[in-house]
């Protein structure tokens, strides 16, 4: 009778993980091996820094990253005085000074990347749709980083019979399959001087790296406290345990 | 005797008196619970917004525009002659919510409805004429899949009432109040 | 509370303290020498870990309130912000997000434990009913609380829930007006769904206080079901309970701190990551996991209920899934009279506990449910047929068997007394 209840229980338990995954009718897409997966998983730095490049190149050209500062680049393995540099690259809207007016002004470390639209009208009016923020597009999506480049990767040309407007383009991992983003990526697009590969593969796998880590910038952090965390109540458990025993041992 | 009789008119004249501050009480208990209650009811400046003027000259023949108004989403839909036809002969006693096309629109080519799903509260899609717009040419529900037709009736699915019409008037032959 | 004799106690600052306000004596007598039965399993042990889950909350959500902004232009933006540059925010948040979820999984297993092993019988039933009370709480709280992060799931699931209410005849639409203050899930829903989020737990607190109160009157079940008779069928509740309470709680925590780590979103949606947006309503609304059995009951009922052979309607479609979805939790409250069998323990009741088996997969069962599209099928069967039959048998099980099997159904054979049992258990 116990077992059956604690089978019963163990189910009670597990459903609610499945029931949350079996939701949705997105296309799966394949997964792919990322060091960041695991219990110990963490990011590699030079994607993030090669993802950063394409997003800077391409991606920025339409997408906002607005919840990503400068000096949160330290974590792709910047120093201080390239964080100044990049920064300075862009050009910031202040303001308004002692006339009253707003002013440009370059970037300094504590600015966001800024957004390529005004607002999201601007945006929509030039593409139709406004292209998502991208700072949490891993967590807002189910598959996370397997989606991101499944999209990157996913252009093909539409099956017979199907239709699509100028502005739609056929994408086998989209929900769907009609997309209003262009392909992005060509192979040679971007400049890489590590000597990686420079394919539409390899840049999808890098963004995405780089997009992951802008939506969990504290995933390793989290895994690091998390081990110690569960070593601690794994030993805590056994003591109590123990504990208990001996307490009990005189009712038994 | 008058004893008792004193007795008993004390007691009843007790008990009144213990009745009507009880009373009173609950009165003002109630009283001062009111104006809190009301505090939740919807306040001047949400009010204010309840009208609001929209040009419709630029929505070509079977698209439509989603204006805001009280925030929620309005449907003013620039309906073709198959359109309004369509609605027009619809059998209006096999309706679940039986309304003519003539009852819900003022000019039969623009049709004006809130947007939102009587069932659950959705937006429908199908005010784009690249959105699925369901069996009836009108709209379909996302949420839970009600079918609505091209005069905003609901046809098919869970939702029990066809998309509400709000007031509105032609101010012009361009401008439309909608409140 | 407060009358009676004292304890007396070795500490003199103790003792001064306990002769003026007897706060010592009430802790040993209600936690230090309470008897409690000495054959508790581990499903007992779900009472502590839901108090420890409470402070929890509170405290977690304390800390959460100090960085949050209640509107709908900053709210997303603070949250955001408590996880990426507040001090270990993201740790707060997560802890508080998927505690949410583990005390449901907690307090789903209480509840279960309570019906399995028959704890609500008398003289139980207060206890049981404020046991239901806080459930409802506890609903409440979470579902408000989940609106906060003000995401496109906050707020289209805060609209499909709050527009339950419109399914009341007359006052329905003005009821939801004044749910929304406005004409839509809106700024001021998000203000007071807050202020509320901040109350309603202390009201837990003060309901969980009566239903400890209730349970120390009347002693706890146990799992044979039958009284204690004396002190040979009891342990005192420290240091047995407490140790034992303590080493359960910790594997609990084991399970929660992995989620926390290792899967912190697994248990939430991803559309809840993309700010809230009324002109969009995300392709599938989906509840929080433990909603989900009520949510697949609630939308079972896709027929009006009226008059046979007219257009004449009682009771519409959506009225009649808000109400199968609500008394399917007040249902609970009457359980105590729909089953009035002698025999607590679904041990000694073979039929009962068959079906009470089956109500926990019929329940689970929902669950799926309620997490599929609504046109989706199984075996070219629309999914509302399955919800359908799932929600007739869980209203058959409360209505139908239990007060058939109060009259008809034999007990097995019970032991005399807790201490007999235990002991030729061979313990």
């Amino acid at each position: 009778m116990k077992r059956t209840l604690l089978t019963a229980l163990a189910v009670l338990a597990v459903v609610p993980f499945q029931s949350a995954q079996a939701a949705g009718d997105s296309v799966t897409p394949p997964h792919k091996y990322w060091g960041f997966h695991g219990y110990d998983g963490t990011y590699d730095k030079a994607a993030l820094q090669r993802g950063l490049k394409v997003y800077r190149e391409v991606c920025s050209a339409c997408h906002s990253l607005k919840r990503i500062a400068f000096r949160n680049l330290a974590d792709l393995g910047y120093n201080e005085d390239q964080i100044k540099a990049i920064a300075s690259e862009y050009t910031i809207q202040d303001g308004p000074d002692e006339e009253g007016e707003m002013y440009d002004r370059p970037g300094i470390p504590s600015d966001y990347f800024p957004s390529p639209f005004p607002n999201k009208q601007a945006a929509a009016a030039v593409h139709g749709v406004m292209p998502p923020d991208l700072s949490l597009i891993t967590k807002a999506r189910k598959y996370g980083a397997d989606y991101v480049h499944a999209i990157l990767t996913g252009y093909e040309a539409a099956p017979e019979g199907k239709k699509l407007q100028p502005s739609q383009h056929w994408n086998k991992y989209m929900p769907g399959h009609v997309i209003a983003m262009a392909a992005p990526l060509s192979d040679e697009l971007i400049e890489y001087e590590d000597g990686t590969p420079m394919t539409v593969d390899q840049y999808a796998r890098d963004v995405a790296e780089f997009l992951t880590w802008a939506a969990e910038p504290e995933m390793e952090d989290r895994k690091r406290i998390g081990l110690n965390v569960l070593l601690f109540l794994t030993i805590f458990a056994f003591v109590m345990y123990g504990v208990k025993r001996k307490i009990w041992a005189d009712v038994h | 005797m008058t004893d008792t009789a004193d007795k008993a008119d004390n007691e009843n004249r007790r008990d009144f008196l213990q009745l009507t501050a009880a009373g009173m009480g609950a009165v003002g208990a109630v009283a001062a619970a009111a104006p809190l209650v009301n505090s939740l009811n919807p306040a001047a400046d949400t009010l204010a917004l309840s009208t609001i003027e929209v040009d419709i000259s630029g929505i070509p023949v079977g698209e439509s525009r989603t204006v805001f108004w009280q925030g929620k989403p309005v449907f003013i839909r620039h309906r073709t002659e198959e359109e309004i036809k369509e609605a027009q002969d619809v059998d209006v006693s096999a309706l679940s919510d039986k309304q003519t096309d003539e009852e819900r629109v003022q000019k039969p080519e623009w049709l004006i409805a809130v947007g939102i799903c009587t069932h659950l509260g959705c937006v429908p899609n199908g005010s784009k004429s690249t959105e699925p717009r369901g069996e009836y040419g009108g709209w379909l529900c996302p949420c839970h899949g009600s079918h609505y037709d091209t005069s905003g009736r609901i046809r098919k699915g869970p939702a029990p009432k066809n998309l509400p019409v709000p007031k509105y008037e032609f101010i012009s032959d361009t401008v439309v109040k909608i409140g | 509370m407060g009358s009676g004799t004292r304890e007396k106690f070795d500490n003199p600052v103790v003792d001064w303290v306990d002769e003026r306000l007897p706060i010592f004596t009430l802790m040993q007598r209600e936690y230090g020498v309470f008897p409690t039965p000495k054959n508790f399993n581990y499903f007992w042990n779900f009472g502590a870990i839901l108090m420890f889950m409470l402070v929890v909350m509170i405290v977690t959500g304390l800390f959460l309130a100090m960085h949050y902004t209640a509107n709908t232009e900053l709210a997303f933006d603070a949250v955001e912000r408590i996880m990426r540059d507040v001090n270990g925010g993201w740790l707060m948040r997560y802890i508080h997000m998927n505690g949410a979820s583990f005390f449901f999984i907690a307090v789903y297993l209480h509840i279960f434990r309570g019906m399995y092993y028959g704890s609500y019988k008398a003289p139980r039933e207060i206890l049981w009913i404020l046991g239901v009370v806080i459930f409802l709480l506890m609903m409440g709280t979470a579902f408000i609380g989940y609106v906060l992060p003000w995401g496109q799931m906050s707020l289209w699931g805060a609209t499909v829930i709050t527009n339950l209410f419109s399914a009341i005849p007359v006052v329905g639409e003005y009821i939801v007006t004044l749910l929304w203050g406005g004409f839509s899930v809106d700024n001021p829903t998000l203000t007071r769904f807050f202020a509320l989020h901040f109350l309603l737990p202390f009201v837990i607190f003060a309901v969980v206080f009566l239903h400890v109160w209730a349970l120390h009157v009347t002693g706890s079940n146990n799992p044979l079901g039958i009284d204690t008779k004396g002190p040979q069928d009891t342990l005192p509740f420290h240091p047995y309970y407490t140790m034992k309470d303590t080493f359960g709680l910790i594997v609990f925590l084991i399970a929660y701190a992995a989620v926390i780590f290792f899967f912190p979103n697994s248990l939430g949606h991803p559309d809840n990551y993309i700010p809230a947006d009324p002109l969009v309503t995300p392709a599938h609304i989906v509840p929080e996991w433990y909603f989900l059995p009520f949510y697949a009951m609630l939308r079972a009922i896709t027929f009006d209920i009226g008059v046979p052979f007219t257009d004449i309607v009682i009771i519409s479609a959506k009225l009649g899934g808000v109400i199968v979805m609500f008394s399917s939790i007040l249902i609970w409250v009457v359980l105590p009279w729909l089953d009035s069998h002698p025999i607590r323990s679904a041990k000694y009741r073979p039929i009962f506990q068959k079906l009470i088996l089956i109500l926990l997969v019929d329940f689970i069962f929902l669950g799926y449910l309620g997490a599929e599209a609504a046109d989706a099928k199984y075996f070219g069967i629309p999914v509302n047929y399955f919800g359908l039959a799932a929600t007739a048998y869980y209203f058959l099980f409360f209505l139908v068997f239990l007060p058939v099997l109060s009259k008809l159904e034999k007990g097995r054979e019970m032991p005399p007394s807790i201490n007999e049992a235990v002991t030729s258990k061979g313990h």
